[in-house]
Order: C-alpha cells, then structure tokens, then sequence
C-alpha cells in the first residue's frame, strides 16, 4: 500500500502540486478582481431599487436585465464565446491567464446578486436613522450597508469562492490548467483512475477547508452573536 | 411667545395617486416651541409616523411648509438637508442601532459623517453614555444590551450634536411599563438640562401624561384638537380625544335609570374629598357609577359618573352642592334609559 503510494507520488506527485497551485492561484486572482467589478454593481442594483437611498427605476431594470444575461450563460460556452475578448484583454486564450478572464466575467454577476441579497438583509430601520443623521448616499453604504452586511458578505463569498473552483474544472477542458486539467487528461483521457480519484480528494478538501474558513470567519465577526 | 421651533403650515401628505390615492395628512398646522415637549397621539394608522417624519422630510411633504428652526425644509438641496438633520436628533420605536457597532461607536456615527476627529468623537461619546446612565457599557454590542439599554443608546446617539430638536416616534412602544417610565424619566431630564425641544409620538396616553406640556390628537391624517395637556384631560372636545383620554370609556347604557350627572375634574384638588364632604356637608349619599380620572402634577382630572338620589329634593340638593365647587363642571347625562 505505501509503497504503491510513493511510487503513485513519485509519477505525479509534482503534477498535482502545481495543479493545486494553478488551481488557486486562478480562483484567488478571479475572487478579487470578480468581486472589483462584482460587489459595486451588487451595491448599485440594491440601492436603485424602488424603496432604496438611490431609487432609479430603468436604471435598477437595465443592470438587472444585463447581470442575468451573464448569469445565464452557461460557464463552458462564455468562456468559448468570449475567447476574442479574452486574448485582447491578457493575450492569450490558453493556460491561467487565458482562464481568469471568463472566470472574472462568469462570476462578477453572480456576486453581485450575492451582494444584493446581503445588503437587503441590513434593517431598514438602521438606514433611516443614518439618513435622519444626515448621512449622505455614499457614507450610508460605506458606514451602514457594508459594515453592517459583513457576517452576510463573507458568506457569500464562500459560496462565489466555491462556484468560482467548480468552474477552474471546466476550464481545465480547454486548456487552462489545474486539478481539473489534470483530471481530464490524466484521469479521463489517459484512463490513470488513481489520478481521477487524487484530483476529486484535493477539490473536496478545498471546498471544505474554504467553507470552514469562511463560517467561522463570518460568526467570529457578526457582533450580533454575543 | 417666542418664534416656534417647528413651524408646520397647510402640509398635506399624499401617498400614491388616482384613485388609489391614500391623504395620510391633510391640512396639518402645528406650531411647537422651543423647549417645550410636545406629544402627537392618535391611533395607528392616524398619520403620526409620517407627521414625525415630515419634521425632518424623511417623507417629503405633498404640499405645505415645514420650518424648523428658522429653515424651510421643502426647500433646502439635498446637501443643505442633511446638515439641517444633524440639527434634528430622532430615536425609534425598533432603536435602530448599528449592530456591528459597540456602544460607544454607534455614538461616534453621527460625529464621523460630519468628519469630528476620532479623539474628539469618542470623548463626546464616553460623555453622552455618562449622561444617559451608560458610561460602564461603552464596550458592550447592541446585542448585549437590554431594550431600554438600546434606547438610551439611541438617545444618546441622537444627541451627538447637539440638535435642538429631538424626534422620538414611538420611542417606548417596545418597552415594558417600568423602563418606559425609566425612558420617559431621562427624556424629561435631557429636556431641562439641555433644553432639547422634545417632539413624541405616541399612541400610549400615560406618555404623554408623564412628560408632555402640550399635546395633539391626530385622527385619520387629521389634526382633532390640540391644546395643554390639561385642557386636552380635562375636556377633550372631541369623539376621538375622550376615547384617547378615556380608553376604557364610561359605559352609560349600562348604569341604571336613575338620575345621573358626570362630572368634569379640572385640575383642583384631589376628588375623593368631594364625595365624602358631599356626605357630610349636605348628607346626600351618591352612588360612584364609573369613574376615570387621573393624577397629573398632584392634581385631579379625568371625568366621574356619579347616581343621584330618587328623591329630587336631595338630588337637587347635592346637584347645587357640586356645581359650587371650584373646577368643577356638572352635565347631566341623558339617554341613558
């Protein structure tokens, strides 16, 4: 048994590290830049709504139509669909790069409806009183939407985090690299059923390491749990 | 009589339009000084939340003026407004804190959005939990407070700069009786050590009982009568103002067909003395068929239904009796049979 394992770690051992590596790099560096585009237009969509501090009625319409036109593409057939965009953007379609852009623009609409759902938890009441303060549009989302949302937010964020690995796996189908690369080729195309099985083990210890994380994250920081 | 605080002319207030249309407020004039408390009741669904509002344009009237403290409000740009705000402290019924802020930093909040440095703001701070009784809790998360904890909070927040005039909508209606006496106590107290000009919105009668000088009932988007609170104790004018005054009502149907008067408390002494003295003094019995009177200020008011004697020489007798007393005012009450 340990001996099949260390000749199993010594044929692929080095490729699974740098999958898990191009794993998180492309789902870290895709976070941050969906949640650059993702959490403002979040914030937007919230406040235009019609009882927000930013009522705008075609405005909230038209960016809601246009997030759930990028919601509804299915992951694999954007990321064709966009390759163009993709090469002009980081001048290349293949590898992480060629990965990040998709993810980016795959995900960005998803966070911002998770930011939407976040914000309409804070209480009504409290943004009133901010308003009776006379706080101003933006102070009321930096001092009460956001602070106030943040056990709510980093939740979110696990759920966009984990959505965004399932889909490095389809973006290994077409030469993106990490452990879902590694699963089709080695796994699928090359039929190494201990490969398939070593890539499926490191994505499910990913996705409960980061949902662990984020839990105790969000209770640790929600001051309303005292 | 010095310029009013808050000055409300002809305000009217719509919500919707056609003939889905809802008059939350019509015709409103209210003219309320500064320092005095002043209470605005009626039942929900009256008005009241949005008249409290329209005070510092959380609602924006339909038509009419509102001038607090020498500004028109409808007037002002969205800038020039929120600086009048902080002139307008408000606390509310659900307190409205931030929860993600401990005490001490929800008092900050206000001082932040108009740029007080973070010392400066945190000293004002420690001083306004001092003053409402908090100063041990500056640490402590709304969610680790009591409700009439959070309210002092609330009201200490509002204070934060100094506003002249303190909105409270329905400030008490989640606190049970002790602490909303508790609250009612330190609103009284803020009110003659700072001179806060105090406007309540209230459909509780024992609050404004407790701490407000003046008082208007407000029925169905309407103004009903306004007055002191004595005057509006001692003889409401109106349907909906004995029903205020009076919640439990005086049943007349059911007393018996005898010869009945009520009679009206105006503030003398207390009333006990008088049914006891009517005994002695002229040695007519009456029965107490209902009764519903109040202490405000060590004086008597509130209104009794007292039973006369089948005999009219007796009745008329004790009916003279009474009518000389000093505030006192006799009706004999008909229809009753």
């Amino acid at each position: 048994m340990f001996e099949a394992l260390s000749a199993f770690w010594a044929e692929y051992g080095q490729l699974l590290l740098e999958g898990t590596r191009d794993t998180l790099i492309m789902v870290g560096v895709s976070t941050v830049f969906a949640y650059l585009i993702g959490l403002p237009l979040g914030v937007l969509l919230s406040i235009s709504q019609p009882h927000g501090i930013w009522p705008h009625k075609w405005f909230n319409r038209i960016l809601g139509w246009i997030i759930n036109v990028g919601r509804s593409l299915p992951f694999i057939i954007l990321m064709i669909a966009i390759m163009d965009f993709t090469k002009l953007i980081v001048g290349t379609k293949l590898g992480v790069p060629g990965a990040i852009v998709p993810l980016v623009v795959s995900a960005a609409p998803f966070i911002a409806r998770m930011v939407e759902t976040s914000l309409a938890e804070v209480d009504a009441g409290v943004v009133e009183a901010a308003q009776s303060m006379g706080a101003s549009r933006l102070q009321i989302v930096w001092k009460v939407y956001l602070p106030e949302a943040v056990p709510s937010l980093i939740l979110g964020a696990s759920i966009s985090i984990i959505t965004l690995l399932g889909y490095t796996a389809i973006a290994g189908a077409v030469g993106a690299g990490g452990l879902g690369d590694l699963a089709i080729r080695y796994g699928y195309q090359r039929s190494v059923p201990s490969m398939m099985l070593a890539t499926v083990i490191l994505i499910i210890i990913l996705v409960q390491v980061i949902q662990s994380l984020f839990s105790w994250l969000s209770t640790k920081m929600d001051k309303r749990l005292r | 009589m010095s310029e009013p605080i808050i000055q409300i002319q002809h305000l009217n207030k719509t919500f919707g339009a056609g003939p889905t249309a809802v008059h939350a407020l019509e015709d409103i004039n209210l003219a309320i000084q500064p320092g005095e408390i002043f209470g605005i009741i009626g039942l929900s669904g009256a008005g009241k939340s949005t008249l409290v509002r329209c005070m510092n344009l959380l609602e924006r009237p339909t038509s009419g003026s509102v001038v607090v403290d020498g500004q028109e409000m409808t007037k002002l740009s969205t800038r020039q407004l929120n600086r009048a705000r902080q002139n307008i402290g408000m606390i509310f019924q659900s307190f409205n804190l931030l929860m993600q802020r401990t005490a001490l930093d929800n008092i900050c909040f206000p001082l932040e959005l108009i740029g007080t440095k973070r010392p400066q703001a945190r000293k004002r701070a420690q001083e306004l939990l001092d003053l409402v009784g908090l100063g041990d809790r500056a640490g402590a998360y709304p969610a680790q407070l009591s409700g009439g904890q959070k309210q002092r909070v609330a009201i200490a927040r509002a204070l934060a700069t100094s506003p002249k005039v303190l909105l409270c909508d329905e400030a008490t209606s989640a606190l049970d009786p002790t602490t909303t006496l508790s609250i009612l106590e330190l609103l009284k107290e803020l009110n003659e050590k700072l001179g806060v000009t105090v406007v309540v919105i209230t459909h509780q009668m024992n609050v404004i009982e407790e701490i407000c000088h003046r008082v208007a009932i407000l029925d169905h988007g309407v103004i009903a009568e306004q007055g002191t609170v004595e005057e509006i104790f001692s003889h409401p004018q109106t349907e909906i103002g004995r029903s205020l005054v009076y919640p439990n009502g005086v049943q007349i149907d059911r007393l018996p067909p005898a010869n009945v008067i009520r009679i009206a408390f105006n503030g003398g002494s207390s009333y006990e003395p008088l049914i006891a003295s009517l005994a002695i003094d002229c040695g007519v019995k009456v029965n107490i068929l209902g009764a519903d009177t109040r202490n405000i200020d060590g004086k008597a008011f509130g209104t009794m239904l007292l039973g006369l004697p089948q005999d009219p020489a007796e009745a008329g007798k004790a009916l003279r009796y009474i009518q000389n007393q000093p505030d006192i005012t006799v009706e004999e009450v008909s229809g009753h049979v």
